[in-house]
């Protein structure tokens, strides 16, 4: 494997809330290395927001960090102050949200959101900064850039708009772009071509991607490997071909399962019987296990652990128990 | 942009015209005219011979259309307390009014939009909640009550300044004399000013920050932290600019509030303004001067109206491209 750009270890977020501490993420760890889209799956609620969030330093209130580790080539992250992790955002990490419509600031034009990022992270002028904005549209695949940039925000699609917000994580080059459900707001159809767009950028400027999705189809089509995530936990995290193509975890299996009536389908989500456990209800043992089909007694009391081989893990009882007896 | 500005004004001049009838109306009907210009030693032919000389045996139509095209050249009549045009009344006051109201209003602008944006980006501060509960005082006291109020303490107390009148005023033409060249000028206007523009500050700060705490919440400044933009940056150039495009027209409306409702400011502190010529005007059913007023009133507020949209469509893009 190439050289790690991002590495999560044992990371645990926690709300203090009248009610008692709420565990948002519990001992999540993985990494990405230069280059490489790593997709992060799971039910809504699971805690891939607030990975994105926890690495960004953008947990909301009461939340924080409370334990483990986040580490940024060799630098740690979890624990810089203000001014350093503003040093961090946008210049070696770009983040990306869900709806392109509201990322943008209405009264400004694209050029005045490009430059002025550009401007807060790199020593050029104006009309420098004027450039390489048209660049960066003209990567992103907007068509006639040099007069585009002038426009404000509501002139452009919303698969445009999707493009600017690309090119405006990008305006630093970060080594990584966590991008949180950056299709789930627009039509199929521009779906496809912002994952293209992904998956060019990762192979011209070996920038990694952190990507946050409900969308199965697009981890198969754009990801190395994937983490799946169930309760703030990760349920299984491996290569794709082995995730999606031959999940071990019961709710990965569940997730993966594909619909078989029609011909060519990509494997969708499929609805598993019953719901994710609230964080204020959080079952003891396997937090699956009240929806899994192949629990058993110490599934309802022990937490299974993260094991195997480092490119591929699983945290199930069903495989603790052969790495045991093997 | 320009068909929007043809067509404002033209939405402007209908309401003018609409204002001028009832104007109209209240001049010629609510009471003779004739009788209250002539003694009431006059015969009922020479009564007859004023009635004609004044026009007004003709039809209403012709009558309003003298009348109106008589506002156009700013002849208003005379007035029945004074005997004298009313436009030389009215403009002798206007500089009074329109000063006063013009400091009140920069004050309440200024300090509202400064404190909305402090207690908006310290919503948990200890000033903040302060400010929250003293700016309910604020909306909920009448004006003659913080009048009287201020005057109790800073002049009757404190004796620092004035408790009533118009001082230190430099003539700068005919009809207009200005009190904001000299300090004596300034310590009386500075008590009336305050009292007018406290409910106006008030309102404002509390639009600013609910406004602004609204516009911080949004994806586009969350997405402005991750891009690594200073908080500076994003506090004063996005989230204030968006803040004031809803501020805007509100303010634009309590300016013309303002001076509408200077005539409480102006009678507590017996300030020289038009407010107070119009209720001496009331109270002695001087029409002329109430209808002059009603109109002036009604252009003000068409004016601020027609400046405020317009502002309002220069600052945010997405109505110039609706409007065109
Ligand atoms: N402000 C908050 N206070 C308490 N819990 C929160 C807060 N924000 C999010 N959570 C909880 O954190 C968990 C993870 O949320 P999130 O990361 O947004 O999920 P998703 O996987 O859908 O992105 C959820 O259970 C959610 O209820
Ligand atoms: S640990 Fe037990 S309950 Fe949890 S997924 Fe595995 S088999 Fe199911
Ligand atoms: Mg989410």
């Amino acid at each position: 494997m190439s050289e790690t750009i991002l590495s999560v270890e044992n990371l645990r977020v926690e709300f203090e809330t009248r009610r008692g501490t709420l565990v948002a993420l519990d001992d999540i760890s993985f990494s990405i290395a230069k280059g490489e889209v790593l997709g992060v799956v799971g039910e809504s609620g699971a805690g891939k927001s607030m990975t994105g969030a926890a690495i960004m330093h953008l947990i909301p209130r009461p939340g924080r960090i409370a334990g483990g580790r986040i580490l940024l080539g060799d630098q740690r992250i979890d624990n810089l102050d203000r001014t350093g992790i503003e040093a961090i955002r946008g210049r070696r990490i770009g983040m990306i949200f869900q709806d392109p419509l509201t990322s943008l600031n209405p009264l400004m034009t694209v050029g005045d959101h490009l430059t002025e990022t550009i401007r807060v992270h790199l020593p050029l002028n104006r009309r420098q900064a004027r450039a390489r904005a048209i660049e960066l549209l003209e990567e992103v695949g907007i068509p006639d850039p040099a007069v585009r940039i002038d426009s404000y925000p509501h002139e452009f699609s919303g698969g445009q708009r999707q493009r600017v917000v690309i090119a405006l994580a990008l305006c630093a080059e970060p080594e990584l772009v966590i991008a949180d459900e950056p299709t789930t707001a627009l039509d199929v159809s521009v779906q496809a071509q912002i994952i293209k767009l992904i998956r060019k950028l990762c192979s011209t400027r070996g920038t990694a991607f952190m990507l946050i999705t409900h969308d199965m189809g697009m981890i198969a089509e754009t990801a190395d490997r994937v983490a799946v995530m169930y309760a703030g936990k990760v349920a299984e995290i491996g290569k794709v071909s082995q995730v999606v193509g031959a999940p071990l975890h019961p709710y990965a299996q569940g997730l993966m399962g594909a619909i078989p009536s029609l011909d060519n389908e990509e494997p969708r989500l499929r609805q598993i019987p019953g719901s994710m456990p609230s964080l204020t209800a959080l079952p003891d043992g396997c937090s699956f296990h009240p929806r899994c089909e192949r629990a058993m007694d110490i599934c309802r009391q022990r937490a299974p652990a993260l094991l195997g081989a480092i490119d591929h893990k699983v945290a199930c009882h069903l495989y603790e128990r052969e790495e045991v007896a093997a | 942009m320009i068909a929007l500005v043809i067509r404002r004004l033209l939405q402007s001049l209908a309401v003018m015209l609409v204002v001028s009838l009832l104007a109209f109306v209240m001049f010629r009907y609510a009471g003779d005219p004739v009788n209250q210009m002539v003694g009431a030693e006059t015969t009922a032919a020479e009564r007859q011979a004023v009635r004609e000389s004044l026009g007004l045996d003709q039809p209403t139509l012709v009558q309003f259309a003298r009348y109106v095209g008589r506002v156009v050249t700013l002849d208003f009549g005379v007035s029945y307390q004074f005997r004298q045009p009313v436009t030389k009344l009215l403009a002798e006051r206007l500089s009074a009014t329109l000063e006063l109201s013009f400091v009140a209003a920069l004050i309440s602008l200024f300090a509202g939009i400064v404190l909305g944006v402090y207690s908006a980006l310290n919503p948990r501060g200890r000033i903040s909640s302060l400010l929250q509960s003293v700016s309910l005082v604020g909306v909920s006291l009448p004006t003659f009550l913080i009048g009287i109020l201020l005057i109790y303490i800073f002049s009757v107390s404190l004796g620092w300044l004035p408790a009533f009148g118009r001082n230190g005023l430099i003539p700068v033409t005919e009809n207009w004399s200005t009190g904001l060249l000299t300090i004596e000028g300034w310590k009386s206007l500075f008590l009336p000013a305050i009292t007018l523009g406290l409910f106006q500050m008030t309102l404002i700060m509390r639009l600013v920050r609910s406004e602004m705490l609204e516009v911080l919440r949004t994806d586009f400044i969350k997405f402005g932290v991750a891009r690594g933009l200073p908080r500076a940056r994003l506090y004063f150039r996005h989230a204030l600019k968006n803040t004031l495009v809803p501020v805007i027209t509100v303010v634009g409306l309590q300016i013309g509030s303002i001076i509408a409702f200077s005539i409480i400011t102006e009678t507590v502190f017996q300030w020289p303004g038009m407010g107070l010529l119009f209720l001496q005007a009331v109270q002695n059913v001087d029409i002329p001067i109430i209808s002059t007023y009603l109109l002036l009133i009604a252009l003000l507020f068409v004016t601020v109206n027609l400046i405020v949209d317009l502002i309002y469509n220069f600052i945010d893009p997405r109505l110039k491209d609706a409007a065109s």
